[in-house]
């Protein structure tokens, strides 16, 4: 038997005073880590299964197990940690390209938690949002640059197409392939109660969520796949994917195993074969080329749905945004290197890309600079964990954030990041029948429409604290923001002062 | 009702919405260069155009009819869904990307990356047939659909430049040549289609001759090369879950 160089991330522990072995574990979980011992009457679990995902844990009805994080360790070594060794190893082993599923989880600094907000004290009061009344919608598209009135004196409107956004946030691109048909149905609901957007991903829209439409953002990626006259008509705004930060400079790659009777359907290819969306898209070399695809799509929308342009936060993110704001594109969407993804290669995903904060700050400033923000809204994406880094993104100059991790685990992800080995016992990042229906959409987007409603209770909460009672208010108001033990260099491109300037 | 369109007068966008308003023959004068015309035109229109359209001619076509009498740019056909475009002269590059059904006759040659990211579905199988000769790139990507390249005019050599098929990973492609295509990836087989091959690229083969007037027999008794993805060498990576 070859031997094992890899010994468990986490332990199963099972308090067996508390265990009846009822096999529920056993029963819920699709890696098969815990075995029922007939024999001894007993259960027994293998940890090397064992993803962390916590479904046993939480339906164990006596509260019997618990994951742990091994202690299990080599000789400390401050240049070979435990991670870089087993990745060796593995390696070693397969000869395979590393894959990884989720946002980059290295401790890179996390600028949101080194930036502090403002409130009012003495003058300028704040404002009770419990009993006065608080803006918190925004509308994403180009801006009209000058006033044109007609003969008898009245404007005569010129309002290219908008997004209109009870509150600046929207959930972000996750194909249908990626994740289950029950999330996308809890997204698609959860974003037309609140009145914001969920967004397909580059996947195709299934033909029972066109109903939908109106709170429905399309993607076209390199691949097109999904994409038809009827998806475009369908949609509130179409997206082009030119970029990911999870994967800058990558494009998406669905194994054939992963493309059953539904999602070949939706995808419009044939069940087993492989949906290959490389990074480039073949006809697009320059930002005059990015401008024929913009306008084909809005051509093909007859100019009446705003197209967004997503890309991934890179070094040069800023003249990037800038070339995309003169390609006739309403949106600019920034996706930075913490973002998510069912499947990436490990090295790209934790060694590309820069933080959202810096890219955002630098494209709102560089737009600005060059007279150029209102003609397009900028929207900042991947690493947005909850309300106040909402607001300081909005008063770093963004529009509005994407968020696609957050609502996952409103859905119920635990973060196990296997979502590319599509056994997800949470329902969420599997095509597995028998485990997407134990994500009840009914359950799954009262779950988003209360995760959105808190946010925006605290959004405007944080607003009111600063004496700010509409969210346009805020939006580029760095003066609201101070930084925490951050260099002069880092300061100057938040373009933020430190905290007791 | 047919109506007439001045291209040079209108510039492309007014042109476009006048377009998306007609129904039935629309014919498109003094054509040089206006984009995106039939951009997701259904089976309600028919359109001829004199002159050269611009880029992404019939992009997310969805059925309607299109006729060039002269040259077409880059991009006819990007994402066409349903209907036909003839062009009667040559095209530019990514001719059919990602077309996903309907047909695109060229009587000329094309450019770079022809039916890059073609695809099929259930019925929906799209086709592109160039009577000459095409850029480098011919079928890159290519997931689904029938390519044919004539190379018509060229001898009996097709030139289709280099790396044929490269990422190919489904449907099929012929091309009229006495010699093999160079540089086609170990993931693409190819061999001398047989004669149940040719007849069954037959009906395709007329239209180019009815269309054009071709020498329908000479393209019925050709040599073929048929190139198809390589099923037992698959373009995937070996990934390891980490």
């Amino acid at each position: 038997m070859a031997v094992n160089y890899i010994y468990p991330e986490q332990e199963i522990v099972r308090n067996y005073d508390r265990c009846i072995a009822c096999r529920a574990c056993e029963r819920q979980c699709a890696n098969e880590a815990h075995e029922y011992l007939p024999e001894q009457k007993k259960m027994t679990s293998d940890d090397a299964k064992c993803v962390s995902c916590h479904r046993c844990v939480s339906i164990c009805p006596t509260r019997a197990l618990k994951i742990v994080r091994t202690d299990h360790d080599f000789r400390k070594n401050g240049s070979w940690d435990k991670k870089n060794i087993y990745e060796v190893y593995k390696q070693a082993e397969t000869g395979g390209v590393l894959l990884s599923s989720m946002g980059n989880p290295l401790d890179f600094p996390i600028y949101w938690d080194k930036i502090l907000l403002n409130a009012s004290q003495v003058t300028n009061p704040s404002i009770d949002p419990l009993r006065e009344p608080m803006e918190t919608r925004v509308f994403l598209g180009a801006k009209s640059q000058d006033v044109t009135r007609g003969a008898d004196g009245k404007i005569i409107p010129k309002t290219t197409p908008q997004l209109e956004l009870s509150l600046p946030v929207m959930f972000s691109a996750m194909s249908y392939g990626s994740i289950s048909y029950n999330a996308h149905e809890s997204l698609a609901r959860a974003a037309t109660e609140l009145g914001i957007y969920y967004n397909t991903g580059e996947g195709g829209l299934h033909e029972d969520f066109y109903v939908y439409g109106a709170n429905t953002i399309v993607q076209v990626a390199s691949g097109r796949f999904g994409v038809h006259r009827e998806y475009l008509d369908a949609a509130a705004g179409v997206e082009i994917k030119m970029g990911q930060g999870a994967k800058p400079g990558i494009g998406g790659h669905l194994p054939g195993k992963k493309v059953g009777a539904d999602v070949s359907r939706t995808r419009m290819i044939p069940m087993g074969t492989d949906a290959i969306s490389p990074a480039p898209h073949h006809d697009i070399y320059s930002i005059e080329d990015l401008r024929q695809l913009v306008f084909s799509l809005k051509e093909a929308t007859a100019y009446k749905k705003p197209v967004i342009v997503k890309i991934a936060a890179v070094h040069n993110v800023a003249a990037i945004a800038s070339g995309i704001a003169r390609s006739g594109a309403d949106i600019v969407s920034i996706d930075g290197f913490r973002g998510g993804t069912g499947a990436a290669p490990t090295r790209i995903r934790d060694n590309v890309g820069i933080p959202v904060e810096m890219a955002l700050a630098a494209v709102d400033k560089r737009l600005r600079d060059e007279g150029i923000r209102d003609r397009v809204s900028v929207v900042a994406a991947g690493s947005i964990r909850n309300a106040a880094d909402v607001v300081k993104a909005v008063a770093l100059g963004a529009d509005a954030v994407y968020i696609g991790t957050a609502a996952l685990l409103a859905l119920g992800c635990h973060l196990c990041r296997t979502c590319n080995v599509g056994k997800c016992n949470w329902g969420i990042a599997t095509q597995q029948p028998d485990l997407v229906k134990r994500l009840n959409p009914d359950v799954g987007y009262r779950r988003l429409v209360n995760l959105m409603t808190a946010w925006k209770h605290e959004i405007e909460e944080m607003m009111g604290g600063m004496g700010i009672n509409s969210i346009e208010s805020l939006k580029g108001n760095r003066l609201m923001l101070r930084g925490v033990g951050l260099n002069e260099k880092e300061l100057s491109i938040l373009g933020i002062g430190h905290a007791g300037e | 009702m047919a109506v007439t369109l001045n291209a040079k007068a209108l510039g492309y966008q007014p042109l476009n919405d006048a377009v998306r308003a007609a129904t039935g023959d629309i014919e498109i004068t003094e054509c040089f260069g206006e984009r995106f015309i039939a951009a997701s035109a259904t089976a309600d229109k028919k359109l001829l155009i004199h002159g050269v359209p611009g880029n992404a001619l019939g992009c997310y076509m969805d059925g309607a009819s299109v006729v060039v009498d002269g040259n077409a740019q880059d991009a006819v056909g990007d994402t066409m869904n349903d209907g036909e475009i003839i062009i009667h002269g040559r095209a530019g590059d990514a001719l059919g990307y990602a077309m996903r059904g309907g047909s695109i006759y060229v009587k000329g040659d094309s450019g770079y990356r022809t039916g890059i990211h073609m695809k099929q579905y259930l019925d929906k199988r799209p086709v592109i047939v160039v009577g000459g000769c095409t850029g480098s790139f011919l079928g890159e990507y290519m997931a689904g659909g029938l390519l044919i390249v004539l190379s018509l005019g060229s001898g009996d050599e097709a030139d289709v430049g280099r790396f044929t098929g490269t990422g190919m990973h489904g449907g099929r492609m012929f091309i009229r040549s006495k010699n093999p295509p160079r540089d086609v990836p170990e993931q693409v087989v190819y061999r001398r289609a047989e004669a149940d091959d040719i007849a069954s690229i037959a009906p395709q083969l007329s239209r180019f001759s009815e269309l054009f007037g071709a020498d329908k027999e000479l393209l019925l008794t050709s040599v073929y090369w048929l190139l198809e993805p390589n099923s037992t060498n698959p373009y995937t990576q070996m990934y390891t879950n980490n």
